[in-house]
């Protein structure tokens, strides 16, 4: 981002101009040394006043007020409306995902949306069948920003660009360091990165040397574990070119299920669902040594066992893994769309990301900011200080594959998970199990 | 209508032919009050049912021939498609059947209790409006909070019911996973909520059944259960029929609960507590598949308008007593 970009575009539209702003402004406001210019500011302020909305969902660690006010060391919001004092933002958080993918969708045809809407990862496919109602946000300014695989899974078959991405989850592997000391193994951040760094072999043998050990699940569940294998996968569900669903005939796809109906046999998987009570009453307790942590899991094992003794290993199995994160689209039919798509590119700048990861932890997927200061000196006191930063760092580049999602990936998806869970609750034998997830992916689409 | 009124002819300027004379302004309007005013009156609920409830089960109906694109508003005609699908989808029969299980887990012992309830509330106890309202406190809280409250007890590993069992030497009772314990879990939060409600509307009943009724009957030496059979129940039938219909359609639309039982809100790995109206709602929100849906919806629909004659017939068959049996009999005497 050069300066000389900035100046060319102040003869613009307000879209424009206030799209210089926000990677000026960026510029400034996170400036370690506080060097400051003021010079955006001003061009905001002679546009008209204008009002845009932005709605997300959970935490973005954009501004506490809307968030449900917690603890954040800055609000980006504020900051957004003094460096355009002619724009005014109305920021709205829906609870929870589901919420927003519901309003999303409902509204996305015929109107009603917010200039600038969240959109998670996991309805990404669904949003990306509809690429052609959202905001082209393609632009020089913000090329190179963001991890190639994070801009790739928003860019649709014509090459528009329709989400700016905002953090990702990166993941290493998190474990209860009191589990793994009773099962006899060194349980030193050294010792289980060591451990653990190697192939999906490698993981399971250390799952069934702890369950051996201690009677006790090495992990939370299946489902999680598929999360991580089937993201490691370039096409697990649907063939690319086509969408046709080839979960059935997917070799890989098989194999996963084997390993995993294999390791709930031997015990290694503890068969608690996520997110449930059990799991979250399982966490403290120890019942399971280990799970698969994306960056924004470390507040929810925080939560669930506050007592605990808990560690991050900086490693996983095969490589690397990405669960979850976010974008920010603009809907193509709003009012405001050059304004809107100037405060979203505010926003998911490295600077205002590495702010966003000091309020909420949220990690950035600008690789920019997670090597600016502030991230990679993050350390959390929990997990034994941690340096996450760093270790998050390490995970995120390791990601080198993201699955292809199509428009019945998550239909797939469930099913799998439902018959990994039928086979971790012991409703069913593997093999009938499958049989059932075939009857359910042909029921598909 | 009168044909002449000397009074008020006017001559008509065609011919010799008389017609009957027009009416005067006056008695048009007053005719038309008499004719059209109750419809006006009633009106109001008519539009806004036409556009609330009318227009959307229409709408929903051409939907559901379609293969439907909720986005962008657009759909092509499949024909039956949607409804051979569903019809023959396991997961449909599945759903059926859990919630006919759970309607039944709930209904039957619901009412049994609201009516014991009704005749304690009936009695001559202190502090009456107390006990009343208690009963009526689990209808105020919101299911989604009964929902929170229930799930920390029937807990797999951790609820407080199993944790009991355990203490007394008992296995674990899998909620979450054997079919008819989710549904007795459901059932028992469903009870929770509307069993209080339910005898509210049976002690209202009671209290009209006029006293001499059971001074009679005491006099010919009936006890408190006799009187009770004989003379409380036979008089609560209109309302029980009232509350059996009201429940019966309450039950076949559970979605709540089954929603609330597990994080994850799909009614189970193998769709053990998946409701019909928890089914429609993946068919639509979850797998975007509005056309597959709305043909639920349908089904669903007319589910309930057979469920609701049977209970007609049932009712007027057996259980209305004489008042029943004396429209029947009058109703065939006019025709």
């Amino acid at each position: 981002m050069s300066f000389s970009r900035r100046k060319t575009t102040l003869g613009f539209a307000a879209g424009a101009a206030t799209l210089a702003l926000a990677l000026a402004g960026c510029g400034n406001s996170s400036d370690p040394e506080g060097s400051s210019s003021a010079a955006p500011g001003e061009t905001g302020s002679n546009d008209e006043p204008i009002t845009l909305t932005l709605a997300t969902f959970n935490q973005f660690g954009y501004s506490s007020e809307s968030e449900g006010g917690g603890d954040y060391m800055y609000d980006l919001i504020a900051e957004y409306e003094e460096l355009n004092p002619n724009v005014d933002v109305v920021y709205n958080v829906a609870d929870t995902s589901n919420t927003a993918r519901e309003n999303f969708f409902t509204k996305l045809g015929p109107g009603g949306l917010a200039d600038v809407e969240a959109i998670e990862v996991d309805w990404l496919p669904e949003a990306m069948q509809y690429s052609d109602l959202l905001a082209d946000l393609t632009s020089p300014d913000v090329d190179g920003r963001w991890l190639q695989w994070k801009t790739d899974a928003a860019t649709d078959k014509d090459g528009r660009l329709i989400g700016y991405g905002t953090d990702i989850g990166p993941e290493a592997i998190c474990y209860n360091v009191d589990a793994i000391e009773a099962a006899g193994m060194d349980a030193s951040r050294e010792a289980m990165t060591a451990a653990i760094d190697g192939d999906w072999d490698n993981f399971f043998a250390l799952g069934k040397q702890y369950s051996d050990a201690t009677g006790k699940g090495f992990y939370e569940e299946n489902a999680a574990v598929l999360q991580a294998m089937i993201g490691q996968l370039e096409a697990p569900y649907e063939d690319p070119a086509t969408d046709e669903i080839i979960a059935l005939t997917n070799p890989e796809v098989k194999e996963i299920y084997d390993t995993l109906t294999a390791a709930s046999d031997a015990g290694i998987s503890a068969g608690l669902q996520q997110w449930g009570d059990d799991w979250a009453a399982g966490m403290a307790n120890g019942d399971f040594a280990a799970m698969p942590c994306p960056s924004w899991m470390l507040g929810v094992i925080a939560g669930n066992a506050p007592e605990g003794n808990w560690d991050i290993a900086d490693a996983f199995p095969n490589g690397g893994g990405n669960w979850g994160g976010s974008y920010l689209t603009v809907p193509a039919n709003g009012e405001n769309v050059e304004a809107a798509t100037a405060l979203a590119a505010w926003l998911t700048a490295p600077e205002q990301q590495a702010k966003a990861f000091a309020n909420v932890g949220a990690f950035p997927s600008q690789p920019e900011a997670s090597e600016s200061e502030a991230v990679q000196a993050a350390t959390n006191e929990f997990f034994n200080d941690a340096p996450i930063g760093q270790i998050f760092t390490t995970r995120a580049a390791a990601v080198t594959v993201a699955p292809y999602k199509g428009p019945h990936y998550f239909q797939v998806n469930d099913a799998m998970v439902n018959a990994l869970r039928r086979v971790d609750e012991g409703t069913m034998s593997a093999a009938d199990s499958w049989a059932q997830f075939e009857a359910d992916v042909q029921a598909i689409g | 209508m009168t044909t002449t009124k000397p009074h008020t002819e006017v001559p008509t300027p065609r011919g010799p032919e008389r017609r009957p004379a027009p009416l005067t302004m006056r008695q048009r309007m007053g005719r038309w009050d008499v004719k059209f005013s109750p419809y006006l009156y009633i009106a109001p609920f008519w539009i806004v049912f036409a556009i609330v409830g009318l227009f959307p089960i229409f709408y929903t109906a051409v939907i559901s021939f379609q293969e439907w694109d909720l986005v962008r508003n657009t759909g092509t005609m499949v024909g039956f498609d949607n409804f051979a699908f569903v019809l023959q989808d396991r997961e449909f029969w599945l759903s059926l059947r859990n919630t006919f299980s759970i309607f039944l887990l709930s209904s039957v012992p619901q009412l049994v209790a609201a009516t014991f309830i009704a005749a304690m509330l009936d009695k001559n106890i202190r502090a009456k409006t107390f006990w009343r309202m208690g009963v009526l406190l689990p209808y105020v809280v919101a299911p989604v909070a009964v929902a929170l409250i229930f799930s920390n007890m029937f807990g797999d590993r951790y609820g407080l019911i199993n944790s009991f069992l355990n203490d007394i030497g008992l296995s674990s009772i899998m909620w979450h996973v054997d079919v008819i314990p989710s549904h007795v879990a459901i059932a028992t939060m469903v009870n929770f909520r509307w069993t209080g409600y339910n005898a509210l509307i049976l002690l209202a009943a009671m209290q009209a059944i006029p006293r001499d009724l059971y001074e009679a009957a005491a006099i010919d030496g009936a006890g408190t259960m006799r009187r009770f059979f004989s003379v409380t129940l036979p008089q609560i039938r209109p309302t029980m029929i009232f509350v059996i219909i009201t429940s019966t359609i309450g039950g076949l639309q559970i979605f709540d609960e089954p929603r609330m039982f597990d994080t994850n809100g799909q009614g189970g790995s193998n769709h053990q507590w998946e409701t019909i109206a928890l089914y429609l709602y993946n068919k639509g929100w979850v797998d975007f598949d509005f056309g597959r849906a709305a043909a639920v919806a349908w089904i669903l629909f007319l589910i309930i308008i057979a469920i609701g004659l049977l209970n007609l017939f049932i009712t007027r068959r057996f259980i209305a007593g004489d008042a029943g049996a004396s429209t029947k009999k009058s109703k065939k005497v006019t025709k």
